[in-house]
């Protein structure tokens, strides 16, 4: 489910909390008793969007299932930061997997939930884009082609940050990582290859498909907790900036999942069994100069030999995903309307 | 040691991380000074009592009007607005309609008929403040509530000043003006009416007073050396005006020509307009954008049918008409004769070119100094009669209601020290939360709320107030549109994009605090926060 935009009240459903807005409609992550699922200390870098993104999704399953839920966790920053032995950020049962193998642990512990009758207990599997996209993919196919009771959460920060920042099957094109340098005639990550797994996931024509950003938590809370709702294999594709690996501010987290958003590089939407049935449109159109400025790893396409050859690529990527899926609301569409 | 197989350290906690120590740069909550507040001429806390507003606390948020200003009915309908020229949302959408709110909760509060309570210890100083215009009846109302005696002599037969002889009833209904006013008196002012004050330092010493205030206003009309002929009908605009709300209204002729620029002769204009002229026209020697007078007044008055005749002076006035010389602008802007002439037929010319103050009361004080007209008083708005204070139209000022009350607010609290032999500091200015300091993502898109006005037609037949104010809900709405500039509204952004959780909720209206323990300083919440209420400081290393 999309979020209901709540209008006016200042700032309707835009900021976290609201407080003009009866208790029952304010988001989890106001309440003064939320669960805080991934607490402080952790050792995520300053400004972390997979560290935020994490709490987002974890406290509303948490709210959502009752606080009956088990945490499975790929290999990756996630893991890492929160876990350093023997020391844990998790505030519910969680388990730490090997890289390859979250999605068929997952499936494993609901299994063993089912088997000893225990339907109030449910299971959350999350990892990285490397640990979903590339590493762990086999395993998440797997658990999709079975519809296993599984509610799966990639955090995408586009590579294996890490590791030290390699490209993963979820790097954009022409972003610089370790292993896609900014030489060359075509500098940075290719065009034209990786994958798109939420599309992907909707091809197993599961019960849910839902993107997001944490850049709007309303709509987020409004996913996973429609998700919890369902039954069988549900899986949500989160971005999650990287002041690390984006070069980056760390103050600039939140900002950059908004404009990758906002310029149509990162559709937001949702499916339900192969069929997209709601877009969180576009409300103040940018070009993507706006989103790709403020990130180190584009730095090449505006530096001292500027790349606007690259910059219209990648344009024209944001252009064909409004145009796929709609993003514009269809007053916007007529007038053109860019704001700068 | 009673460990699990291969396990040799106990389960722990992150907490025992303390990431703090990463950090080098810290947020902290900050309350910068809203452009609203910092252009209100009253010093009114505008962000403050929109806030209270917002939730549908309006008692709240009028006691918060009250602190600073005694008629928030009365500004809603007479204040010129500098909030709402000032006001951040105007560079996002429109400005917020501060000021149709401000009418709403004057309104409400008359309806409900709210009060303020006088809780000061009485310090059994005696107080004269001379003159019941907006001045001397903000002075009254604040040196009251600070324990003083206080009471108020006006040469007229009722309290008001120019809020009741000058300013026309469309714009400001009597009833309003009457329960304002009556409030104060309710409070415990003595109000002595129709009793001038010819000489003041003489009254102070024959009265027993301790300080006075002087608010005399401004309500001599200028002149100016017209020729003219023997029979020609020249009126000035302040005495048309309090004629207007005599029993008898004036009637001024079919045909009547306003010299002068400014609100006073728009005012005229569209007074004459009501009692029965039908082609009012203001004569102007500059142009509309060069106008004294305030735009919204203008665009109302040609809605009205009042003419404007711009770049023209009066060379003449005769019996049945006036000449008038077109003008032209020099480089400098100013307006300079072109020697083409043009007759007007009018059966009246009005003057409205400015006001001076009677201070014949402080010629036997030879201590207080005056300038160009007008009383020279210093930073505590005393003249230099110890004792003697002295604000409105009758220092050097803007000449408006709500700078009266804004000279009124610093008058009352400077000589309220004085009579203490203390000394009252005006709180120091945070930094101005300027419209680069917001992030307006997070504003819902909301458009103005205006307030309805009667039809042009029906207006020019009365005096009934031409804009009518906001209902509750619209109201509530438009309050809703404040950005809350600077200042926390408890929007939890802050504590929601913390990635660190560190930052604590405190509960409704006590804000947030941020654990320093873990805060790693990565400033999105300074970031993310909607009002530009949280700002970096280095840290010490």
């Amino acid at each position: 489910m999309v979020a209901q935009p709540i209008k006016f009240y200042q700032t309707g459903s835009f900021a976290v909390g609201n407080r003009l807005l009866p208790p029952e409609q304010r988001s989890v992550q106001a309440a003064p008793d939320r669960a805080n699922a991934l607490t402080c200390g952790h050792r995520a870098c300053q400004g972390c969007g997979e560290a935020l993104g994490a709490r987002y999704v974890v406290d509303a399953a948490l709210r959502a299932s009752g606080r009956q839920l088990i945490a499975v966790n790929a290999t990756g920053c996630l893991e890492v930061f929160s876990t350093p032995y023997p020391e844990t950020a998790w505030q519910l049962p969680w388990m730490h997997s090997l890289f390859a193998n979250a999605p068929a642990v997952a499936t494993g512990v609901a299994a063993a939930l089912r088997a000893q009758g225990r339907t109030d207990v449910r299971v959350l599997g999350q990892g990285g884009d490397g640990g979903t996209v590339d590493i762990g993919f086999a395993c998440l196919s797997g658990m999709f082609e079975r519809n296993d009771d599984v509610l799966y959460v990639c955090y995408d920060n586009e590579a294996y940050m890490n590791t030290g920042v390699q490209r993963s099957g979820a790097t954009p094109p022409a972003a610089r990582t370790a292993t896609t340098q900014a030489v060359g005639p075509e500098p940075g990550n290719v065009f034209g290859q990786g994958k798109n797994v939420p599309l992907i996931a909707m091809a197993h024509e599961i019960p849910y498909v839902a993107t997001a950003t944490v850049a709007e938590l309303r709509d987020l809370e409004a996913k996973v907790e429609y998700a919890m709702s369902l039954q069988g294999a549900r899986y949500l594709h989160v971005l999650v900036p990287c002041p690390l690996g984006w070069g980056s501010s760390s103050a600039d987290t939140i900002r950059l999942a908004r404009l990758a958003k906002e310029s149509g590089l990162f559709p937001v939407f949702e499916a339900e069994r192969g069929v997209i049935t709601g877009v969180s449109k576009i409300r103040r159109r940018v070009p993507v100069d706006d989103y790709l400025r403020l990130q180190g790893r584009y730095a090449h396409l505006f530096g001292a030999e500027p790349r606007p050859d690259v910059v219209a690529r990648l344009q024209g990527c944001a252009d064909r995903n409004i145009q796929r899926f709609g993003l514009l609301d269809d007053e916007m569409e007529e007038s053109g309307e860019v704001r700068q | 040691m009673d460990r699990p197989f291969a396990i040799t350290l106990g389960v722990g906690s992150s907490l025992a991380n303390k990431t703090g120590s990463w950090r080098t740069e810290r947020p902290v909550y900050t309350n910068l000074l809203p452009p609203c507040v910092n252009a209100c001429p009253a010093g009114e806390q505008i962000q403050q009592w929109l806030y209270q507003a917002e939730d549908g606390g309006y008692e709240r948020a009028w006691r918060q009007i009250m602190a600073d200003n005694p008629f928030p009915a009365i500004m809603g309908r007479v204040c010129y607005r500098p909030c709402e020229t000032a006001c951040n949302r105007g560079q996002l959408d429109e400005s917020v309609g501060i000021n149709s709110v401000e009418r709403f909760l004057g309104d409400e509060a008359i309806r409900h008929g709210w009060t303020v309570p006088v809780t000061a210890h009485k310090t059994g100083k005696r107080v004269l403040v001379v003159g019941a215009g907006p001045a001397g009846l903000a002075a009254a109302y604040h040196l009251i509530l600070l324990g003083h005696d206080v009471t108020i002599r006006d040469q007229g037969a009722a309290a008001g000043g120019m809020m009741r002889y000058g300013i026309p009833e469309y714009r400001l209904g009597r009833a309003v003006l009457d329960a304002e006013i009556q409030r104060i008196l309710d409070m415990g002012v003595t109000l002595e009416l129709e009793s001038r004050v010819g000489d003041v330092a003489e009254a102070m010493r024959a009265g027993g007073f301790d300080a006075v205030f002087l608010g005399v206003g401004a309500h001599i009309g200028q002149r100016t050396y017209i020729p003219a002929g023997d029979s020609a009908r020249i009126l000035d605009a302040v005495t048309v005006l309090r004629e207007t709300q005599g029993d008898t209204r004036p009637f001024l002729g079919r045909r009547v020509a306003v010299y002068g620029g400014g609100n006073t002769a728009l005012d005229v204009a569209r007074t004459a307009k009501r009692l029965g002229t039908s082609d009012p026209v203001v004569v102007y020697r500059r142009t509309r954008d060069r106008m004294p007078a305030h735009d919204f007044e203008v665009a109302e008055a040609i809605e009205e049918g009042v003419r404007m005749n711009w770049l023209s002076t009066v060379a003449h006035a005769g019996e049945q008409s006036i000449t008038i010389e077109r003008m032209e602008l020099d480089d400098a802007g100013f307006p300079q004769p072109t020697g083409e002439f043009e007759e007007l037929d009018v059966d009246a010319l009005v003057l409205a070119i400015g006001q001076v103050s009677d201070l014949a009361l402080v010629e036997g004080a030879g201590d207080v100094e005056v300038s160009d007209a007008t009383v020279v008083v210093d930073d505590h708005m005393m003249t230099g009669h110890p004792g003697i204070f002295a604000g409105g139209d009758m220092v050097r000022s803007d000449r408006t209601v709500t700078a009266a009350v804004g000279h009124a607010k610093r008058a009352a609290r400077h000589m309220d020290a004085w009579l203490r032999s203390g000394s009252y500091d005006e709180p120091a200015q945070p930094e101005l939360a300027s419209y680069d300091k917001l992030n307006t993502w997070y504003y819902s898109d909301a458009p103005k709320q205006h307030r309805p006005k009667l039809d042009a037609a029906r207006r020019v037949s009365t005096f009934d107030e031409v804009v009518s104010g906001l209902d509750e809900a619209t109201a509530l709405f438009e309050a809703r549109r404040c950005l809350s500039c600077g200042n926390c509204f408890e929007c939890d952004n802050c504590y929601g994009v913390c990635p660190d959780n560190a930052i604590t909720k405190l509960g409704p209206g006590l804000g947030y605090e941020i654990d320093y323990d873990y805060c790693k300083g990565c400033d999105l919440c300074v970031a993310e926060c909607p009002a530009g209420a949280i700002s970096t400081v280095p840290e010490q290393s």
